[in-house]
């Protein structure tokens, strides 16, 4: 039985307390009450030495290994710079309609780019990154409207350009999907059930 | 809209493709993965991808290399980007040459990934849409199935339009395959005798005592085989349009019969003495000038200029070019449904070669060679190659220029070895060609070191 509940929790250590912060936007974004995991471990075997980076599919793999039956969406956080095989990095990955998402917050990170660290960025950051990848896993996909907390994002320039709302074309689309998902029915991908 | 689209991603590393497939999905692709060349080419045999994704690198006999070059036989104008690890300028080079869009090195950065995405699904929609304004404004040139933007042309239409009621006689002149009979059809379509019949008869096609009995019919018993009385194609048309195709072609004492119908609007059937009244607006059509034939004394000029009230001139194909990428495609949309195959379009090379063709059979001769293009064809996008048939007699004839610097023997060594490329290294056929006997052919051979081998290869 569905108790329409999303799961937040930290993969690995995490420098910065923005947990709190994540889960009162992630009830707000999405309507659903928002229940803390305990912190999950790394997966193993995820860092590549020669890109020095983590795999964002074993991040993935790890959340779906702990997501508990009865979450709706499980969310997880990490400080790990993440890659997928094609791409230099990416921000986050989401199971498109799937039930779980990562973010990471490495590139998130003033310091990343060589500036003083910015406690509030990052959390600005972060929560548009959270509200990107969750909307991924309600079935949105990326947004022409670049405002829209749903439009790609491939610097941080543009993360900080954009909204952190969802566009009234997304948010139809969320309302509808999350409608749904609160009847009991959340689609995934054959590839993504066998992470 | 993205969603129209789908992309196949081809890798044999799973997490690669899949990872790649799920990252484009959130883009809002429809994407499908293979994980190798030959499983590609099953899926790119089944439908048309809007881009491969292709890694160079691929155990199991096919590589990228190779599975790009299969699925682009298949899909002429397929945009295939190359991925690869190895980034050099030699397997670059080599992907680009052999017709990669794109060559990207993993890892690569997001933002290039979506920008060269993104760019070619520009282009495609921009060809969609371009596909669509095509058909709109063929639809637009289109006359009574007669399509056309040349002035000349819509001259024609216009002048149509105006004679469509008329009852005045008609004479069409214009080369064969220039579609005289659609013209026509189009009068008698635009006309008030449109619900009326149109019939159609070949002069040339028949014998003048059979042409005779077809045009005016024929009494009971009135010549051998005659064992009942039959309608001539005047009575047919009565109250229509009757077409005369190669009215030049008839015999003296079929024109003064014609003359007579045309003065009279009467005539006798074969073998008959009661006098047949019709109703029938005569549409005359000739390939060879007629003018030149009654002052050949080929032609009756009374039944000439009765003819030649209202006529009409259709330019040959080759002086309304602009025609020739409306007609073509026109041609693919109907003749791909009626062979059940799915063609879509030409290539701009496949185009280029159209428009230097002379087409001396015209429309007639560009429909044929469409079809023939779309039975060999083996992509949904016709290419110069499907247009092989036509390249030799373009190629022929930009070879023709009279030489003022060769000596004699050097003339004929080229014009010996171009006879020889022609035939394929036929010496009966080149020989025939040359008006000279095999043995001399042989010897010319001989003398000017000629290798037929090489010939035939090329």
């Amino acid at each position: 039985m569905s108790v329409n509940r999303i799961y937040l929790a930290s993969m690995g250590h995490l420098d910065a307390d923005i947990l709190e912060d994540l889960e009162e936007a992630l009830t707000m974004h999405f309507g659903f009450e928002t229940r803390r995991h305990p912190p999950i471990a790394e997966p193993e075997h995820a860092y590549d030495p020669q890109r020095r980076q983590f795999s964002a599919v074993a991040f993935l793999q790890q959340a779906v290994e702990h997501c508990p039956p009865e979450a709706v969406k499980m969310l997880t956080i990490t400080e790990r710079d993440l890659f997928i095989p094609m791409l230099s990095f990416v921000y986050g990955q989401a199971q498109l309609g799937g039930k779980v998402a990562v973010v990471s917050l490495a590139q998130l990170r003033q310091e990343f780019y060589g500036f003083p660290s910015d406690g509030d960025l990052l959390r600005e950051r972060a929560l548009k990154e959270m509200s990107h990848e969750m909307g991924h896993t309600f079935g949105l996909i990326h947004c022409p409207e670049r405002l829209c907390i749903m439009s790609l994002s491939t610097n941080i320039r543009h993360i900080d350009l954009k909204g952190s709302e969802f566009c009234g074309g997304c948010r139809a689309v969320l309302r509808e999907n999350t409608a749904v998902t609160r009847a009991g029915g959340s689609e995934v991908l054959a590839w993504e059930e066998r992470l | 809209m993205k969603s129209a689209w789908e992309i196949l991603v081809v890798d044999d590393e799973e997490i690669m493709r899949e990872s790649l497939a799920a990252w484009l999905r959130e883009d809002g692709y429809e994407v499908e993965t293979a994980c190798s060349g030959r499983e590609a080419l099953d899926k790119a045999r089944a439908k048309e991808y809007a881009i491969y994704f292709v890694d160079l690198k691929m155990p199991g006999g096919m590589d990228g290399i190779e599975t790009m070059m299969e699925i682009r036989r298949l899909h002429a104008e397929a945009s295939i980007i190359i991925i690869t690890a190895f980034a050099t300028v030699d397997t670059a080079i080599t992907a680009m040459k052999e017709g990669a869009q794109e060559y990207i090195v993993k890892p690569c950065n997001p933002a290039e990934i979506s920008m060269l995405v993104n760019r070619i699904i520009k282009v495609k929609n921009l060809q969609r849409e371009n596909a669509i304004l095509r058909k709109k404004l063929s639809r637009q040139y289109s006359f009574h199935d007669i399509i056309s933007k040349n002035p000349k042309m819509l001259e024609i239409f216009d002048l149509i339009k105006e004679i469509a009621s008329l009852r005045s006689t008609v004479l069409i002149h214009g080369g064969s395959g220039t579609g005289k009979e659609l013209i026509a059809r189009a009068i008698h379509n635009s006309g008030n005798r449109a619900d009326k019949p149109f019939i159609g008869v070949s002069c040339a096609a028949l014998a003048e005592t059979l042409l005779e009995s077809e045009l005016f019919g024929h009494e009971k018993g009135s010549f051998t085989g005659a064992d009942q009385r039959k309608k001539g194609k005047f009575e047919l048309a009565d109250g229509g349009t009757i077409f005369l195709d190669e009215i030049g072609d008839i015999s003296p004492k079929l024109q003064l019969d014609l003359l007579r119908v045309l003065q009279e609007r009467s005539f006798y059937r074969v073998g008959g003495s009661e006098e047949v009244q019709v109703d029938v607006r005569v549409i005359a059509a000739s390939h060879v000038d007629l003018r030149q034939a009654v002052q050949e004394g080929k032609f009756r000029d009374d039944l000439y200029y009765r003819l030649n009230v209202i006529t009409i001139y259709i330019p040959p194909l080759s002086e309304r070019r602009e025609d020739i990428p409306l007609l073509a495609r026109h041609f693919i949309e109907r003749l791909s449904h009626e062979l059940a195959k799915e063609v879509v379009d030409l290539s701009e090379n496949a185009l280029k070669l159209l428009l230097e063709y002379d087409w001396p059979g015209n429309v007639r001769e560009l429909e044929n060679a469409i079809e023939r293009a779309i039975v060999t064809c083996r992509s949904k996008i016709l290419t110069e190659e499907d247009f092989n048939f036509l390249q030799r007699s373009i190629e022929d004839k930009k070879g023709w220029t009279v030489p003022t610097h060769l000596s004699l023997d050097e003339l004929e060594r080229q014009v010996i070895t171009a006879t020889l490329q022609r035939t394929q290294g036929n010496i009966k056929e080149a020989a025939a060609v040359l008006d000279i006997d095999r043995s001399t052919l042989y010897e010319r051979i001989k003398r000017y070191g000629i290798q037929r081998e090489r010939l035939v290869e090329k």
